[in-house]
């Protein structure tokens, strides 16, 4: 999603930094050897950044000026939940579906370089007080949860299999959120995609509350 | 011997005791790995220095160990350990997360491409950048 962007907007001082969420050893990487971006591609087996930024989905995006500072807080980067109306058995995606699924990658492409052209100007970048009201509130809970996760996924390694497990589902209960902790920790489909049963029984347990968050920006479903 | 979890990575201390709910560490490895120190004003992390609670020094500071546990317990910081206390993450308080992220300084990070390699978030400093999540699952 991400190479043609960059390779259209990389000599504008543009760079995308891709982190794979990723906690099993060698997960990401036939993803990555598939895609062969040209961006660095990083991986976090211990969700640092949910630690340092407040993430609890993907894909989710945070923008980084030239001086490091956070522009736009983490928040869904043109993601649109349109898989929740999808026929589960024959996987279709009803048309008013699709147009907004395209709607909101679109709308997002097009923020992003209207940021690059124009830098503090563009609408889309937040000013200081704008950016810090929309900083997600982060709770005792939440940060006790990712330590769990961080101590449950380096057990793991160690091969404390029970012990690791327990953390992790532990971290999950404490921060219910975070889809990042309980997809990492659930089962997985024969593609790899935590996209079982149960993923699909939490989800629908969400009920009208959103699977990724609104996101603040003009003309985004 | 204890595995270490703290922000600025992960530390093998082999001097350290990680049993019984406590983590006594040698005063040079917790400096080492958390930058805290035992000083007549009590516990300091550069500037900031935390008393150590009257009737209760010992809790926290015995000898020549800092007991790093109590510190971060003192300081509403999630101090968790394995069953068997050889592995403890010790972890930033909710305040100090939200502080870091107020000050709108995209906080930086250390992590591995593909082939091993560590990138630091701050060598792209001068340009505009997107940071995105993925996963395989």
């Amino acid at each position: 999603m991400w190479q043609a962007l960059y390779e259209e907007l990389a000599e504008r001082g543009f760079v995308v930094i891709a982190v794979a969420m990723d906690s099993r050893e060698g997960d990401p990487l036939p993803w990555i050897e598939a895609a062969k971006p040209t961006y660095p591609t990083l991986i976090d087996r211990e969700h640092r950044l949910a630690e340092l930024y407040g993430i609890v989905n993907v894909p989710q995006a945070v923008w980084i000026d030239e001086t490091g500072r956070i522009v736009r807080p983490a928040e869904a980067a043109g993601a649109y939940e349109g898989f929740r109306r999808m026929n589960r058995a024959t996987r279709e995606m009803p048309e008013d579906v699709a147009r907004l699924t395209a709607q909101a990658k679109a709308t997002y492409l097009d923020a992003i370089r209207d940021w690059v052209r124009a830098g503090d100007r563009s609408e889309h970048a937040f000013s200081a007080e704008r950016a810090r009201a929309h900083l997600p509130a982060l709770t005792q809970e939440m940060v006790t949860a990712q330590a769990m996760f961080r101590l449950g996924q380096v057990l793991l390694r160690r091969g404390e299999s029970a012990e690791g497990q327990r953390w992790i589902q532990e971290a999950s209960r404490l921060h219910p959120d975070s889809w990042c902790i309980w997809r990492q920790g659930a089962g997985v489909n024969e593609t790899g995609l935590a996209a079982l049963p149960d993923f699909w029984r939490r989800v629908d347990a969400l009920g009208s509350a959103r699977y990724y968050a609104p996101v603040d920006m003009k003309g985004m479903p | 011997m204890v595995t270490l979890l703290t922000e600025s990575g992960e530390h093998t201390v082999a001097a350290a005791d990680g049993g019984g709910g406590a983590l006594w560490c040698p005063a040079r490895e917790a400096e080492a790995t958390t930058g805290w120190e035992a000083k007549p004003e009590g516990l300091c992390r550069g500037a900031v220095c935390v008393p150590l609670p009257a009737g209760r020094e010992r809790e926290l500071v015995d000898g020549g160990r800092i007991n790093l546990a109590a510190l971060w317990r003192h300081l509403d910081r999630p101090a968790l350990h394995s069953a068997r206390g050889d592995v403890w993450v010790l972890g930033e308080s909710a305040q100090q997360r939200a502080a870091a992220l107020a000050s709108l300084e995209a906080p930086d990070f250390t992590l591995p491409d593909a082939t091993g390699r560590m990138h630091r978030l701050s060598e792209h400093r001068g340009k505009k950048v997107l940071l995105v999540t993925w996963a395989s699952w």
